[in-house]
């Protein structure tokens, strides 16, 4: 047909205009099948997978920001605070945004001033950065006019940021650092521990976390529950609106027992000595005071130390990161005498009619070795009244030798010593009381006689912390009922103060009343007695009180020399220590005091426990001291 | 009754083709409304899109004035003039976006490939119509020559997409036209052969990029493949019914990119759901199916082949750009025609549609002369 029309070389316009028709018609099947073609495709997309396009959408937009809960106060027995949350502004730096760091710091550092030290520990810190993209901070508390001149030439700082953010304020400072701790930026260990303990989400958008004391071990109560915000952001990630919301529970707050005045107290007390006070309210054995000195300012860790400010403090010869309430351990000396008179009375190796010869020296039957008092010409004959008044080494040595070592371990254990006293902090010591099985795991030694005579006077190879005196002493003091040392008193919520209960252990049984008076009788001669090692510092108080002093060599001393505290370095000069309760009768409060190469416990250790002591009286007159008083002026 | 023709007649008297002008209206109503949801509500961009929707049809009523004889007659002469401009471009022209293609002449800054949209199908079906149909071997090989010719040039602007959309409507007169299946059968299988020639020597690198994009948008989903992940995720969020207007959260959060421009689409199907897709796609297959019917009641074959490559032009037009941002094309920067916001592009195709009105308007009084 074609070739035909082709010869013909004549047109034949119905002809084309049916070829054109029939291929417009073909045009029109073929856009037909195209737009079906699209309208499937569409409605694979729109219907068949909507659910799951649906979702990639709501993830484009919808985005779940953590919102930190507040950190729960702590607050001293009288509602006092003792740990806040303030807002500081803080300099802080995204390494990941910046260009060139060198050149952003030498323009922050035209702005404000930053020490040179700061930037090598900050460069170190973005060396050392663990989560990417997380803020490392420049400088921290900067002022408000600093604040405001960053913020003003902030265009020229990509990078940095000015942030607000509540931290953690320690308005007495150095007062509170040993038993509240401190809270200071979650490092990669931290997040390590959490991570193991599954409480990773729990602190999302949390920045830090209690490093010691109180802050550390009530960490739980003290966090709270993370909240969520449910917000709409656009391709930007700027947040376009609030979608829902869940808000975050903060974290209890924690009403101590400790009372931070009295902490001021024993703080005036040691002045410038190396030392620990620890006072017990001995119905609970709840701390009304805990301190050791020197302290140091826990506000310096919540911003970040400075490695030369914790240079310092690591390598201050004073010790100040040491909690030496819990963690000093200490020859506990002559404090322990009561105790062991009364093991002594229960064992019946001593009645109070018991007499002794002290000649001023002890010695174990055949052995040269002359162990001597610390009165070089003896006490004389002594009972176990004047044994513990007069602090006699002879009688105890003796008393020790006789018991041996396997009884003093077990008998001393049940009122705490080498043990944690499950006080709520972690910094503890068991510190070390001596056993047969201890000497020779240490030494490989067996345990000798002599080992045990200066176990009498709380020598040789016993150590113990302050706290663990005060512990046992508020158990004499209780005769025998022992309550676990707790700083917390109660936990506040929203909804109320929940009081948190004390912890007993398994008391001290066995012994007989009688024999519980006759040491506290002994311990209220030490400060009754005109003779008492700690008559002199209670001359005059308003109260009856019963103690024990005591003086702990720090150095041994050869066979015939003779201690004179003038001529020795002030390192190897005695500590002193005193333990002591009252009143005598219905005791309330039980007491101790280290004080580090300073002499005598009589005359340096027993003034500082009767100033503590004096505050007490004074200052919590309810209940029976009324009618102790009432009494005492009859 | 009369009433009625009485208005058709006076329609017809100033060259406007009712229904024509009812669907394209309607499709630009709906790009406003579009685009005013796209922009963020921003009314200047309405303004501005209404202010050129209203000088592109002025142009083509204007263009609706000419009878369709004299486009044939002068053919010649516009498709030279372009040429020579698109040569110009390539001397001359103004850099913009890694290609040339404005020729700034003072006053104005013009686009000679859009020039060529028209040019060149107005010389083909001049071209061809001349001869009879279907056309030999030797005037399908000069008239492939004619399409091959401006292709090249816009090409190596490189401006990928339009020249091929122009080639389109070259050889859509030659398919009109009759073009035997044989030789449509070689073409094809040559075109496939010259394809990774093309690839290897011809493409710049974005424009490998895209086409790779296209056959797996996932391997970069925060690059070349953005684009298309996002609006799919627009359509395919849409559901049924649509999110509503001014609704779309992948537009109006500004997860979508070109969203009043190329992916226009992809609001429109967020915002109105697959139901609105039906609508629209009905609205474009009713400009369509009137320009068919135009070039079917044509009076001669220039005007039949010319108003059918013109129709067919736009159906590939509107296909791509929905092909593309529905994930089922490469991405090319192909606008959709009357609804995305902007362009030379939408005076071209008035001009066009001018032509279309021309061809329906004149042929009484052509076949009265």
């Amino acid at each position: 047909m074609w070739h035909r029309r082709r010869r013909l070389a004549m047109r034949d316009h119905l002809a084309e205009a049916s070829l054109f028709n029939r291929r417009a018609l073909f045009s029109l099947f073929v856009i037909v099948i195209l737009g079906a073609i699209l309208l499937i495709n569409l409605h694979s997309i729109q219907i068949d997978q909507y659910e799951d396009y649906q979702t990639r959408a709501d993830g484009n937009r919808i985005k779940v920001l953590p919102s930190p809960p507040n950190r729960g106060l702590i607050y001293d027995r009288f509602g006092r605070i003792l740990a806040d949350n303030a807002t500081f502004y803080s300099l802080e730096i995204v390494p990941e945004e910046v260009a060139d760091m060198d050149q952003l710091l030498s323009r922050v550092a035209e702005l404000i001033p930053i020490e040179e030290s700061r930037l090598d520990d900050f460069r170190e810190q973005v060396k050392h950065q663990w989560r990417k993209f997380e803020a490392v901070v420049l400088k921290s508390q900067l002022s408000e006019e600093e604040a405001s001149i960053i913020a003003v030439n902030q265009h020229k700082l990509k990078g940095a940021y000015i942030e607000a953010r509540l931290k953690r304020y320690y308005p007495y400072g150095e007062l509170t650092t040993h038993a509240v701790g401190y809270v200071a930026k979650i490092n990669r260990k931290d997040a390590d521990n959490l991570e193991l303990e599954g409480k990773t989400a729990r602190y999302e958008g949390t920045f830090d976390i209690g490093k010691q004391g109180l802050e550390k071990y009530y960490e739980d109560l003290l966090h709270g529950e993370v909240g969520y915000q449910k917000v709409e952001v656009n391709n930007r990630g700027r947040i376009i609106r609030t979608l829902s919301e869940q808000a975050p529970e903060p974290g209890q707050d924690l009403v101590l027992s400790l009372d931070i005045e009295m902490q001021q107290v024993a703080k005036d007390a040691l002045g410038e000595n190396r030392g620990a006070v620890v006072v017990l309210d001995t119905k609970d054995n709840s701390v009304l005071a805990l301190y050791s000195n020197p302290s140091y300012d826990p506000n310096l860790f919540v911003h970040g130390i400075s490695s030369k400010n914790y240079k310092k403090l690591l390598n201050d010869t004073d010790r100040p990161l040491i909690n030496r309430v819990t963690q000093g351990r200490y020859p506990p000396a002559s404090t322990i005498k009561p105790i062991m008179g009364l093991l002594g009375l229960h064992d019946q190796m001593v009645t109070t009619k018991t007499r002794i010869w002290d000649p001023g020296y002890y010695q174990i039957r055949d052995i040269a070795h002359k162990y001597r008092d610390w009165k070089k010409w003896g006490h004389g004959w002594v009972d176990i009244y004047r044994s513990i008044e007069e602090s006699c080494d002879v009688y105890f040595y003796d008393l020790a030798v006789r018991l041996g070592m396997d009884r003093i371990h077990e008998f001393m254990s049940q009122f705490g010593f080498g043990q944690h006293t499950g006080i709520d902090i972690y910094e503890e010591s068991t510190a070390i009381l001596p056993s047969r099985e201890w000497k020779y795991g240490r030494y490989r030694q067996p345990w000798y006689a002599g080992d045990t005579v200066s176990i009498g006077i709380g020598q040789g190879y016993w150590t113990v912390t302050p706290l663990q005196l005060a512990f046992a002493t508020s158990i004499v003091a209780n005769q025998g009922l022992v309550y676990e040392p707790k700083m917390l008193n109660a936990t506040r919520t929203k909804t109320g103060e929940l009081p948190v209960p004390a912890v007993d252990r398994k008391p001290v049984e066995g012994v007989s009343e009688h024999n519980w008076q006759v040491i506290k009788t002994a311990m209220h001669g030490v400060v009754d007695k005109i003779t008492g090692s700690g008559h002199k510092a209670f001359q005059g108080a308003e109260y009856e009180s019963a103690g024990k002093t005591g003086t702990a060599q720090v150095i041994r001393i050869a066979q015939n020399e003779e201690y004179d505290a003038e001529k020795i370095a002030e390192k190897y000069r005695d500590n002193a220590l005193y333990v002591g309760f009252a009143p005598v009768d219905n005791p309330r409060i039980a007491v101790a005091v280290v004080i580090e190469n300073v002499g005598g416990g009589g005359k340096n250790a027993a003034p500082v426990a009767r100033i503590m002591m004096d505050y007490y009286f004074a200052n919590y007159p309810d209940n029976p001291l009324e009618a102790y008083k009432n009494v005492s002026n009859e | 009754m009369s009433a009625m023709n009485d208005e058709k007649s006076l329609l017809r008297k100033i060259h406007i083709d009712a229904q024509l002008l009812l669907a394209l209206v309607s499709l630009m109503v709906v790009g406003l409304f579009i685009i005013y949801s796209a922009s963020g509500q921003n009314m200047d961009l309405i303004v501005r899109q209404a202010i050129r929707l209203g000088l592109a049809i002025f142009v083509m009523m204007a263009v609706a004035q000419i009878p369709p004889s004299f486009l044939a007659h002068r053919a010649a002469v516009f498709f030279t003039l372009a040429c020579l401009l698109l040569v110009a471009v390539l001397l001359f022209g103004a850099v913009g976006k890694g290609a040339q293609r404005w020729l700034d002449i003072g006053f104005m800054r013009i686009q000679p490939s859009e020039l060529m949209k028209l040019a060149l199908p107005i010389m083909l079906a001049a071209y061809i119509s001349k001869r009879p149909l279907p056309p030999s071997i030797k005037h399908t090989g000069i008239a492939l020559f004619l399409v091959v010719m401006p292709t090249l040039l816009i090409a190596k602007q490189p401006d990928l997409g339009t020249s091929l959309l122009i080639a389109m409507s070259g050889i859509f007169v030659l398919f009109l036209a009759g073009l035997s299946w044989r030789l449509i059968a070689g073409f094809v299988l040559l075109v496939s052969a010259l394809a990774p020639l093309v690839w290897y020597f011809y493409m710049h690198d974005y424009q490998k990029r895209r086409v790779l994009t296209f056959l797996n948008p996932e391997s970069d989903p925060l690059g070349s493949g953005y684009h298309i992940i996002q609006s799919k995720i627009a359509i395919g969020s849409g559901g049924f019914w649509g999110k509503g207007w001014l609704a779309g959260t992948q537009s109006q959060l500004e997860f979508l990119p070109e969203r009043h421009t190329d992916f226009i689409f992809a609001v429109f199907a967020e915002e109105f759901g697959w139901a609105g897709v039906i609508v629209l796609l009905a609205l474009y297959l009713w400009v369509i199916a009137r320009g068919m019917v135009i070039a079917a009641q044509a009076p001669d074959m220039f005007t039949k082949l010319l108003a059918g490559s013109i129709t067919l032009t736009f159906f590939v037009y509107v296909f791509v750009n929905m092909g593309m941002v529905s994930g089922i094309l490469p991405v090319v920067g192909v606008p959709l025609p009357l609804v995305s916001y902007g362009g030379t592009s939408m005076v071209t195709l008035l001009a066009g549609f001018g032509i279309l009105m021309a061809i329906s308007t004149h042929k009484r009084f052509l076949r009265d002369a």
